[in-house]
This record gives C-alpha cells, sequence and structure tokens, in this order.
C-alpha cells in the first residue's frame, strides 16, 4: 500500500481536566473504509473531533495526506478534501434544506460544478429535493442524516469522517445509508472512517478496523478477522 | 386626522431609524450572545463623521445628494472599521470568557468611546448645515419634508440591501450558520472569527448611516446622543425578538412610532421613556419578542 492519507500517531486530548482519549495510534490508506468501534464514551467522537482540529490535541500528531495537520485551524481542512459528518448530525436548523447543502460547499467557488454536485446528491436523496425549500430543523431524523452525508459531498471530500450514520434511524434508512457510504467509496474513491455503535454493520461495511476502549486502541485487524473474533463478538457483536 | 397621519408620517422616519440600530444589536447578539453597549456610541460617531465630511463637502459647493452619498459611504466605511477595532482588540480576545465579562467590556467600551468623543469633538451641540435638503410637499394634511423622503429612502435601500445580503447571499448564509453552531460552520470550513468581525461591520455601518440621518433630522448632533438611542434601538430589538433580524425591523418601526403617538397624544416631556415602558413590558409578557419562537425563520 502506497502512502497513507491519514495517520494519527499517538494522539491524546482532553476535555478541560478529563483526558478523553491517550496515545491513540491509527492509519488509513486511500480508498479504505476503516471503522472505529466502541462502547459509549470510549472517545469515538473524541478522536474524529482531534483530527479535524475542533478539539486541540494535548499529545501526539496528526497528518493528513503526509502533512502534519494537528494545530491547524478546524476550517482550513474541508478545502483539503477532510470532511466530518459529526455525531447527531448537526443539521443547521434555521438554514433551508438547500442552503445547507450550499454551506457544504462553502469555500468551493466553481459554481457550474456545485449545481452539478448539488443534482447529483438530490439524485441520491430524491427526498432531499422535495423538502429543498424546508427549514432543516423540521426534517425528521432519517432524513436529516441523508442531508447531513449530502452536505458532507458538497464538499467532495477525499477523506469522509462519519459519525454513528446509522444512530436512531429505521432499519431500511440504516441500510440506504450505508448502501450510499459503499458507493461514493467504490464509484468516487473516497476514502472513509467509520465510528459506529452498530459494530456488525460497520465492520461488514469496512476492509479495517480499530477497537477503542476507554480512550485507547485495544485491538486492530482487518474488518473479517475482528467480525470472526470471539472476544469481539462477545463484547461488541451482542453474543 | 391630519394630526394622525403627520404622527404617523413622522412615526415611520423615525422608526426606520432606530430598526437600522437595531439591526446591529440583534445580529451581534443573534453571532455571539453579547449585548454590544457600544453599539450606540458607533451610532454617535456616524453621525460625527458626518457632519464632519457634509460640512465639508457643502463648503467645497458639492450638490446636496452628492454631499449626502459621498459622506455616506466614506462614514459607513469608518464606522464599519471602527467597529471592527473594537471587537479585535476588546471583544476577541475575551471570546473564551464569561459572558459577563464581555459584557462589562462592552459597557466599558461604550463609556470610552462617549468620552472619546466628547474630547475630540467637544460637549455642545454640533449642527448639520441646514440648507441639505430643504421643502416639502402635502397629503392628506400631513407634511412630508423632502428631508424625511430621503431618510426613509435611504432607511428603505439599506434594510433592503441588509435582508439580501443575510437572505440571498453565500456569506449572509455563513452568517446565519455560523450563529446557529459554530462548530459545524468550522467544520464546513467557515472562519468563525471573520464572520463575527464581518456582522460588527454591517451593524456598524447601519448603525452610521442612522446617525447622519439622526443629525439631519433634528438638526445636530451630540457625543452622548448614543445613549438613548441605543437603548431605544435594543429596546426594538428585545420588541422584534433578540437576534431575529426581521423582528428587529419591525420592532424599531413599532417603537418609532408609538414615541411619536405617545409624545403627540400623550405628553412630549416623557417621549424617551416609552421605548422603556415598552422594554419593560415585552420582557414581562413576551420575553421572546413579537415574532416569537413560531416565527424564528429569520433568526440569523
Ligand atoms: N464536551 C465534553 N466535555 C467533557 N467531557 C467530554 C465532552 N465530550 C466527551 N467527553 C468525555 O470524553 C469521553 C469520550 O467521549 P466521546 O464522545 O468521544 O465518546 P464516544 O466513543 O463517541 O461515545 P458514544 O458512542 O456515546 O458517542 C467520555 O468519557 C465523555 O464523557
Ligand atoms: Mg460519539
Amino acid at each position: 500500500m502506497g502512502a497513507p492519507i491519514l495517520e494519527l500517531r499517538h494522539v491524546s486530548a482532553a476535555y478541560g481536566r478529563i483526558k478523553a482519549i491517550k496515545d491513540i495510534s491509527l492509519v488509513v490508506h486511500p480508498g479504505e473504509v476503516v471503522s472505529i468501534i466502541g462502547a459509549n464514551g470510549a472517545g469515538k467522537s473524541t478522536t474524529l473531533m482531534s483530527i479535524c482540529g475542533v478539539l486541540p490535541i494535548s499529545g501526539g500528531e496528526v497528518y493528513y495526506d503526509g502533512r502534519r495537520i494537528d494545530g491547524l485551524a478546524a476550517d482550513l481542512l474541508p478545502s483539503q478534501g477532510l470532511c466530518q459528518v459529526p455525531e447527531g448530525r448537526r443539521i443547521f436548523p434555521r438554514l433551508t434544506v438547500e442552503e445547507n447543502l450550499d454551506m457544504g460547499a462553502f469555500f468551493r467557488r466553481d459554481k457550474a460544478a456545485i449545481e452539478h454536485d448539488k443534482n447529483r446528491v438530490f439524485q441520491l436523496f430524491p427526498i432531499l429535493l422535495e423538502r429543498r425549500r424546508q427549514h432543516g430543523g423540521t426534517l425528521s431524523g432519517g432524513e436529516q442524516q441523508m442531508l447531513a452525508m449530502g452536505r458532507a459531498l458538497m464538499s467532495r471530500p477525499r477523506l469522509l469522517l462519519l459519525d454513528e450514520p446509522s444512530l436512531g434511524l429505521a432499519p431500511l434508512i440504516v441500510q440506504q445509508i450505508f448502501r450510499i457510504i459503499r458507493e461514493i467509496n467504490e464509484v468516487d474513491g473516497v476514502t472513509v472512517v467509520l465510528v459506529e455503535q452498530n459494530a456488525n454493520l460497520a465492520l461488514q461495511a469496512s476492509t479495517r478496523g480499530y477497537v477503542l476502549e476507554t480512550g485507547s486502541v485495544i485491538l486492530q485487524d482487518e474488518a473479517r478477522a475482528l467480525l470472526a473474533n470471539p472476544d469481539i463478538r462477545k463484547a461488541y457483536l451482542g453474543e | 386626522m391630519e394630526v394622525f397621519l403627520q404622527q404617523l408620517v413622522n412615526g415611520i422616519t423615525l422608526g426606520g431609524v432606530y430598526a437600522l440600530v437595531a439591526l446591529g444589536y440583534t445580529m451581534v447578539y443573534g453571532i455571539i450572545q453579547l449585548i454590544n453597549f457600544a453599539h450606540g456610541e458607533i451610532f454617535a460617531a456616524g453621525g460625527y463623521m458626518g457632519v464632519i465630511l457634509i460640512s465639508w463637502m457643502v463648503a467645497q459647493g458639492y450638490p446636496p445628494f452628492v454631499c449626502l452619498g459621498v459622506a455616506l459611504a466614506l462614514a459607513m466605511g469608518y464606522c464599519a472599521l471602527l467597529a471592527m477595532a473594537v471587537e479585535k482588540l476588546v471583544y476577541k480576545p475575551l471570546r473564551s470568557s464569561s459572558r459577563l465579562s464581555v459584557l462589562l467590556s462592552a459597557l466599558g467600551m461604550s463609556i470610552f468611546l462617549q468620552n472619546g468623543l466628547m474630547l475630540t469633538q467637544g460637549v455642545y451641540d454640533r449642527a448639520y448645515p441646514g440648507e441639505m435638503v430643504q421643502g416639502g410637499f402635502e397629503i392628506g394634511g400631513a407634511m412630508v419634508s423632502y428631508m424625511q423622503v430621503v431618510i426613509v429612502g435611504v432607511t428603505v435601500f439599506l434594510l433592503v440591501a441588509l435582508n439580501g445580503l443575510v437572505f440571498r447571499t453565500r456569506i449572509g448564509k455563513a452568517m446565519r450558520a455560523t450563529a446557529q453552531d459554530k462548530t459545524m460552520s468550522a467544520l464546513v470550513g467557515i472562519n468563525a472569527s471573520r464572520i463575527i468581525s464581518l456582522t460588527f461591520a454591517i451593524g456598524a455601518a447601519l448603525a452610521c448611516a442612522a446617525g447622519i440621518m439622526v443629525g439631519m433630522y433634528y438638526g445636530s448632533v451630540r457625543y452622548d446622543m448614543g445613549f438613548v438611542l441605543g437603548v431605544k434601538a435594543f429596546s426594538a430589538a428585545v420588541l422584534g425578538g433578540i437576534g431575529n433580524i426581521t423582528g428587529a425591523m419591525l420592532g424599531g418601526l413599532v417603537i418609532g412610532i408609538i414615541e411619536v403617538f405617545a409624545a403627540g397624544y400623550i405628553s412630549s416631556e416623557y417621549k424617551d421613556v416609552f421605548a422603556f415602558i415598552i422594554l419593560i413590558a415585552v420582557l414581562y409578557f413576551r420575553p421572546t419578542g413579537i415574532m416569537g419562537e413560531n416565527v424564528d425563520d429569520t433568526r440569523v
């Protein structure tokens, strides 16, 4: 495999005095789908926020595309192709659906291409086209997740960090979301880091996985191997 | 009836000016939850910059509308820069401090700017050139001066332009996004500091225009004129629902009209009191303002 698109070396981060992640090292190669699984409070969301520069890290280094990005302001990263769909979707509630999509393309100036991408998002999620003039905050949970994905795609990401995209959604919608994750990975070549409570689902969609426990990586392996691992099956797959 | 119509015309003129100032309060509050006490002083500084520029240009013999247009543009630019400097030097370093610290700094800034105006411009009224816009016309028994037409025209133009900016442009969307969720707006690449700075600049430019128009309307400016007007405009912002742009526009209009009517029909001595009565009543009965929670689509 070539150079990694994302690499964390011994990263730690804290909220005030609460150490949330400790000494996390992780590598993601271009084209991969990598899951991060772990119990509530394990530090999954914290890891993603640290990568994106929202939470300043207290130790270690983050490399994206071969360049060190820890310490950079969060708002500089989307234009580099690094994009996160955060936990809870965080739709702008009082912007319309279409304005939310526009915000995904905030840093872009190529109007025609933006329009093209918007149409593509509407093709992927026809319900968003129907609701385009409605406020984001009035959408259902599933629709908001679709909008969050759509907004992320509007930035033409090369590395997409997804935090619990299946949270609170009906099985049918979850399937749809995962079908689209696979599609953007396979067709558009977007590298994906997937954080999930639903470890089974995540690992099935992934090439590799990391297991987080109380802020540290305790295991990493091929997704298939993790799925077959009896300890993992017991702890995270509900057996 | 004639008196009624006359009051209405005067009320709308005044209310539009309040609306312009109220927008600065509401937009800044919407984005960083700060009641910017220094905003009234920016309004006063604008009034002074206007009188300085207009007097000079009138003395050079430029036609009135050129004087007004150029003075508006230059003074608005000046006030925008002034407000951005205040934000950068005084409020930004306190971004992660408690809201009370920032509030107190704003209060301090208000006193500082007001004294700065007094020391540099003196304690006495400064007259606007009288010959700027003269005459008027009558409709239905109400006298409408051309000055009022100019004031309402400029106000409407600015309000429409602001609406377009906030609700139609990419930057306006980014302003609203930043007001709604700063973390998420950073995650889509919006630089919050720049947006906050821009919000101060826009609010200040509008307040500056209001300062010039109040100066022209009443014929003079004074170093402390930002205080009472600031509180009235703030009342207008609260009345419209603080953070709500359309609300601030409506609130300004309502306060202006009520003030003029109350002065005419109740007591002109107490005309400044009515805005405060409204403020207290709104806070008591309907803290979310007239636009309320359910029509919150125009909150920034
Ligand atoms: N804003 C915060 N302030 C203080 N502590 C926090 C904050 N956010 C998270 N934490 C703490 O950091 C630890 C890791 O939290 P994090 O949100 O990263 O977990 P997670 O793995 O994403 O959990 P979940 O599956 O429930 O989303 C937890 O102990 C949590 O209580
Ligand atoms: Mg989480």
